[in-house]
């Protein structure tokens, strides 16, 4: 269990002050002249060294996609974007930070912006969040006040910071999609190459980062790289909030080393699995788009808690929204609900996304009433392997990934549901239906 | 250059590129819907999905740039194979997500034979399907008279929304909803507005929008394709008629990238019907004021003995906007042999002379040399509505940027962002005087361009207007050394030609606006003239196609062959010798033209020297080589120019005005068509109402 020392997110349950001064208690804006004097390579370089992987879900290494950006600014500026249009179903991890303690993500973007060259940084807000994105103004408007943030402020690095309020749309989260909103066109994920560092907003070198990524920053900055890779495996480093909703005691958000086995957060954090852990049916273990693991000792039992444990279970640890259920759990329906989420949520720009999704999830409602054949799971994997790296984005693979999951894990169940709906249908039934 | 390996061939080809184009300069076919050379890159439809060795998943090949493929380890070229079992895979994926929701209804499909989405799946597809659901049902919707939308069959690719938004200019299509129930609509449902929408049809991949004055017409089987050239504006585009029949069913644009790219009007494309509606198909003779049927030798007889009656001085002949280089050369021919010199091309008075030289009336710079330009000053003219598809050249200039336009005359909607300096000759002469601030814009361009429309030549000081804007042009670097900038946009598809061999007042001649004042001339010919007004008194002899004013003006009808119905030389506003060809026949008893002034003439005693067309020709080439170059422009002399400049003459103060005031009643056919008719009635509307 992580130690009260090592919180970066002291102020994850809105307990003590969310603004400047609440903020410059629990450390933040300390030493940040210092921090943004060491240089961009030094800030790159220490980021590298902590091992902080994105917090959005790829986990791709922050420091290396930093360094992407070209060396020098040229004439076109270079832009921070930050990803809060936190819509992952299970997720509610950034809207805490931004709610009870923005100033470390304001603060990190002043890092973050000082490591690219960046001068200006925009954060992109998903519609749904209005309290979270007036707290964040108003955390915005107190560091302008103090002079922390704007033109001539204490830092001597002129930095500017922008709310962008989005839509509600989930493929904004996407960091193409986002930056096509963000330039006020439709959310519609751009072609890549070229990638966002080379031209991203209006063309210009941009990255994007998590809310998270960025707001843990300043604190790797203070405590040093090592202190933070001191935390969790080799790989995966440092601290993580942990989003647990589901069948538990106690739903919580919850901030955790990286690596802690599956168990000991839920047991620690959250009162247990409803009915205790025999109950698990199974997990999600970072999002709805991530495939499903089933609980019993070649799942759950020994599931440890970061990017490399839950790959060596095929599925991956995404945003770390933990979604647990029991076995009161009718899995094929609540995947079907999941295949409904993402058939809304798809853009429609390519093929096999916009007519997949409808697809994937009228076989899926169909299976959860048992009105299938059992070839159909066969050929719905078929389509879901179909639908998986033919897209544009990363949209089709995590709408793809969650029945991936449940047919490698839940095939028997879904055999069953159809034997029991055809062995109950009389002379009419199954026909009757299938027919309408 | 770039090397690339493609299924195991080594090309080498501009970085640049993208894989598509590079396999398939290496010979491999790679499907796709939703790439268009000449549109932005979508990626969407995902059908040209290949293996790039290295990378882990299938990549788009028409997004993807030889560029952006790494070496091998040991510095090789980069491998990409298209005839994979993953790359075979991922088609038939994409070819099945496809056909889901796609109707059965291929037999009742107009683009049935030439539908991408049919051809694919017989190459790329499964033959069986594998959905048990419903498939989607969207709503039809209207845009338009022209186009004719089945929503149903539409795969998504967003081709129409980016030629509207980049071709056109007029961003009036769009996607509405997400995901599955995304749809392709006006909005509102409103027509759209654009003069080139047609194009989005040819552009469909599917049957989604197809052409509804063609709906249900025929199929692409029956129809016998006859490449040809347009008439309806100056620009000459290339066109393809298909016929059946006797009957022209529709008309389609080719591939001319020196010309119209492979865009076309809506006037050129649905003036089909035009063909067919008023079309005269015998002589009439008038008597007691009344036309009547007659015989060709009577109408013959009626005209040979009112010409024996009359002074050549007397005699005159107007050429019209769509005659053939070889018929003005055979009516010219006839009329100097009756010692006639009263002869003119020019209905609408415009201030053109050949004798100042060819670069005075011809594009100089070219159409495709739009592209090198780097300003452009448009004076007294609208290209959008005068030749729409050369409009939408300059507007693709404009989108590469750093391309400053200004307009002396209207200020009209033009699908692109100008400067408006002014409405008439004074802006003109402020501009050559150099007291303007663009005129500082053209002296410090490369290549920049003045395009002289008729809004500034066809008034009654047109000469000194084109002396002005030929003065502007010499003071300010338009015409120099390797790029004369000077281009002179017409609006009749006959002009150029007709001014090439001369078609003008001969000595002691009298011009077209002369030739038509009360009581000036006994006789007339009107090959074709439509645009004029003869007043009583004259004998007119009309040559033409259609029941127009001219004919209604007329005292002898001879029926001609439209542009479709005959094989003939047009020259375009280049100076770009073309020849269309015969892809039907004229209708009744009418003839091609030049067979008409040849038979008449053997009836009047001065038998043309040519039996039939080649002899024409050889004769036409004889006399003026240049034209005999078919498809390649002998340039004007840049000296022109400045000689022109030097005319001076004293300018109005009225502003420039666009001829055309109705882009699609220009001429006799578009005025016979009901399509054009529709489309004017919309457009009419929609100024009324843009002006309330």
């Amino acid at each position: 269990m992580l130690d009260d020392k090592d919180r970066i997110f002291k102020n994850l349950y809105g307990q003590g002050d969310f603004g400047l001064e609440g903020a410059r208690s629990r450390g933040s804006w300390d030493g940040t002249k210092a921090i943004l004097e060491k240089g961009r390579d030094a800030i790159v370089a220490e980021v590298k060294a902590s091992g902080l992987r994105g917090r959005g879900g790829a986990g791709f290494p922050t420091g290396v996609k930093w360094s992407f950006m070209p060396k020098a600014v040229g004439d076109r500026p270079h832009y921070l974007v930050v990803n809060a249009d936190e819509s992952e179903p299970g997720t509610c991890k950034d809207r805490e930070i931004m709610r009870n303690d923005p100033h470390l993500l304001v603060e990190g973007c002043l890092i973050a912006g000082r490591a690219m060259d960046c001068r200006a940084g925009y954060i992109y807000v998903r519609g749904e969040f209005i309290r979270e994105r007036e707290r964040l103004q108003a955390a915005i408007d107190q560091a302008y006040d103090a002079k922390l943030l704007g033109k001539d402020n204490v830092h001597g690095y002129d930095f500017d910071l922008y709310v962008h309020h989005g839509a509600g749309a989930y493929i904004c989260g996407e960091e193409m999609a986002l930056l096509e909103s963000l330039e006020g066109k439709k959310g519609m994920p751009r072609l890549k190459p070229p990638f966002p560092a080379n031209m991203g907003l209006y063309g210009c070198p941009t990255t994007v980062n998590n809310v998270e990524s960025i707001a843990v920053v300043p604190d790797i900055m203070r405590r040093g790289a090592a202190w933070f890779a001191g935390i969790g495996r080799t790989n995966n480093t440092g601290t993580k909030l942990f989003c647990i909703s589901g069948h538990v005691e106690k739903p919580c958000t919850v901030e955790e080393a990286m690596g802690i086995p599956l168990r000991e957060l839920i047991d620690t954090h959250c009162g247990g699995v409803r009915g205790g852990w025999d109950n698990l049916l199974a997990v999600i273990p970072g999002g709805s788009s991530m495939p499903v693991i089933p609980a019993g000792s070649s799942g759950c039992d020994d599931l440890l808690m970061d990017f490399d444990g839950c790959a060596k279970h095929k599925s991956a640890l995404g945003t770390a929204a933990v979604i647990v259920m029991d076995k009161s759990t009718d899995i094929i329906r609540a995947f079907a609900r999941i295949a409904y989420f993402y058939k809304h949520e798809s853009c429609g720009q390519c093929t096999p996304c916009r007519e997949g999704m409808g697809w994937m999830w009228r076989v899926l409602t169909r299976m959860a009433d048992g009105r299938a054949e059992k070839r159909e799971i066969d050929m719905l994997f078929d389509v879901t392997k179909q639908i998986e790296g033919h897209t544009i984005c990363a949209f089709g693979d995590g709408a793809a990934w969650p029945v991936q999951g449940l047919i490698r894990h839940f095939r028997p169940e879904i055999e069953r549901r159809i034997d029991e709906y055809t062995r109950n249908s009389d002379a009419h039934g199954a026909i009757r239906v299938a027919a309408e | 250059m770039a090397k690339i390996i493609v299924d195991g061939i080594e090309v080498d080809v501009p970085p640049e590129y993208t894989l598509l184009q590079a396999a398939e300069a290496a010979g491999s076919e790679i499907p796709r819907f939703c790439y268009h050379e000449r549109l932005s890159i979508a990626g969407n439809c995902r059908m040209c999905l290949v293996e790039l060795v290295g990378a882990p998943k299938p990549i788009a090949s028409c997004a993807w740039g030889v560029r952006d493929c790494r070496p091998g380890p040991n510095g090789e070229p980069p491998q990409v194979r298209t005839k994979t079992p993953m790359v075979r895979k991922a088609r038939e994926g994409v070819m099945e997500f496809l056909l889901i929701n796609h109707p059965l209804d291929c037999p009742i499909c107009d683009q049935g034979g030439e539908c991408d989405l049919q051809d694919q799946a017989m190459a790329y597809g499964v033959d069986s399907s594998r959905y048990a659901e419903n498939k989607r049902a969207v709503e039809d919707k209207y845009i338009g008279p022209l186009v004719k939308t089945i929503m149903n069959r539409c795969i998504h690719c967003t081709r129409c929304i980016r030629f509207s938004a980049e071709v056109a200019g007029v961003p009036e299509l769009g996607a509405t909803g997400r995901g599955e129930d995304m749809e392709i609509t006006t909005y509102l449902e409103q027509a759209m507005s654009s003069e080139l929408q047609g194009n989005v049809v040819d552009l469909c991949p599917v049957g989604a929008l197809t052409s509804k004055p063609y709906a249900f017409a025929a199929r692409p089987w029956e129809l016998t394709k006859t490449e040809s050239i347009d008439v309806m504006d100056a620009l000459g585009s290339a066109i393809r008629v298909d016929t059946r029949g006797r009957e022209v069913m529709r008309i389609l644009p080719r591939v001319n990238d020196d010309v119209n790219e492979e865009w076309i009007s809506d006037k050129t494309r649905h003036v089909v019907d035009g063909l067919r509606t008023q079309r005269l198909d015998q002589p009439y003779i008038r008597q007691n004021g009344r036309l009547l049927p007659a015989s060709w030798a009577a109408a013959f007889e009626a005209i040979s003995a009112k010409i024996k009656a009359t002074r050549p001085e007397r005699i005159g002949a107007v050429a019209g906007d769509l005659a053939a280089v070889e018929e003005m050369f055979a009516l010219k021919d006839l009329m100097t042999r009756l010692g006639a010199a009263s002869l003119d091309c020019r209905q609408d008075g415009a201030a053109l002379d050949p004798k100042n030289g060819r670069a005075s009336y011809i594009f100089n710079p070219t159409v495709a040399g739009i592209e090198q330009a780097d300003a452009l000053l448009i004076v007294g003219s609208n290209p959008r509505r005068e030749a729409a598809v050369l409009n939408a050249r300059i507007r693709k200039r404009w989108r590469m940027g750093k391309f400053p336009i200004a307009v002396i005359g209207e200020n009209a909607d033009l699908t692109y962002a100008y400067d408006y300096l002014g409405a008439g000759s004074d802006t003109l002469a402020e501009l050559a005087a150099g007291r303007h601030g663009f005129a500082e814009t053209l002296k410090n361009a490369e290549r920049p361009m003045i395009l002289i429309g008729m809004g500034a030549l066809a008034r009654p000081d047109g000469a000194a207007v084109a002396a002005l804007a030929a003065k502007a042009a010499a003071e300010l670097g338009v015409v120099k050394d390797g790029w004369n900038g000077y281009a002179v946009l017409h609006t009749a598809a006959s002009r150029v030609g007709a001014l090439d061999i001369g078609f003008v007042p001969g000595a002691g001649g009298k011009s077209a606006a002369d030739m038509t004042k009360a009581g000036a001339s006994d006789v007339l010919f009107l090959l074709g003239a439509d645009e004029i007004d003869v007043p009583p008194g004259a004998f007119v002899i009309y040559i033409g196609t259609h029941g127009d004013q001219g004919a209604h003006r007329a005292d002898v009808i001879l029926p001609g062959a439209t542009y479709t119905e005959k094989s003939g030389l047009y020259v375009n506003t280049e100076g770009r010798p073309q020849i269309g060809s015969r892809a039907n026949f004229p209708p009744g008893e009418a003839r091609e033209d030049w067979a008409i002034l040849r038979a008449l003439s053997d009836v009047l005693g001065h038998k043309l020297p040519y039996d039939s067309l080649a002899q024409l020709r050889q004769a036409l080439f004889m006399a003026h080589p240049h034209l005999q170059r078919i498809g390649e422009i002998a340039p004007g002399d840049a000296a022109d120019v400045r000689k022109l400049a030097g005319q001076g003459g004293a300018s109005e103060k009225a502003p420039f005005r666009s001829p055309v005031e109705d882009f699609y009643f220009t001429n006799p056919i578009a005025r016979a068509s009901a399509v054009m008719a529709e489309c004017s009635t919309l457009a009419e509307g929609r100024s009324l109402s843009a002006a309330e």
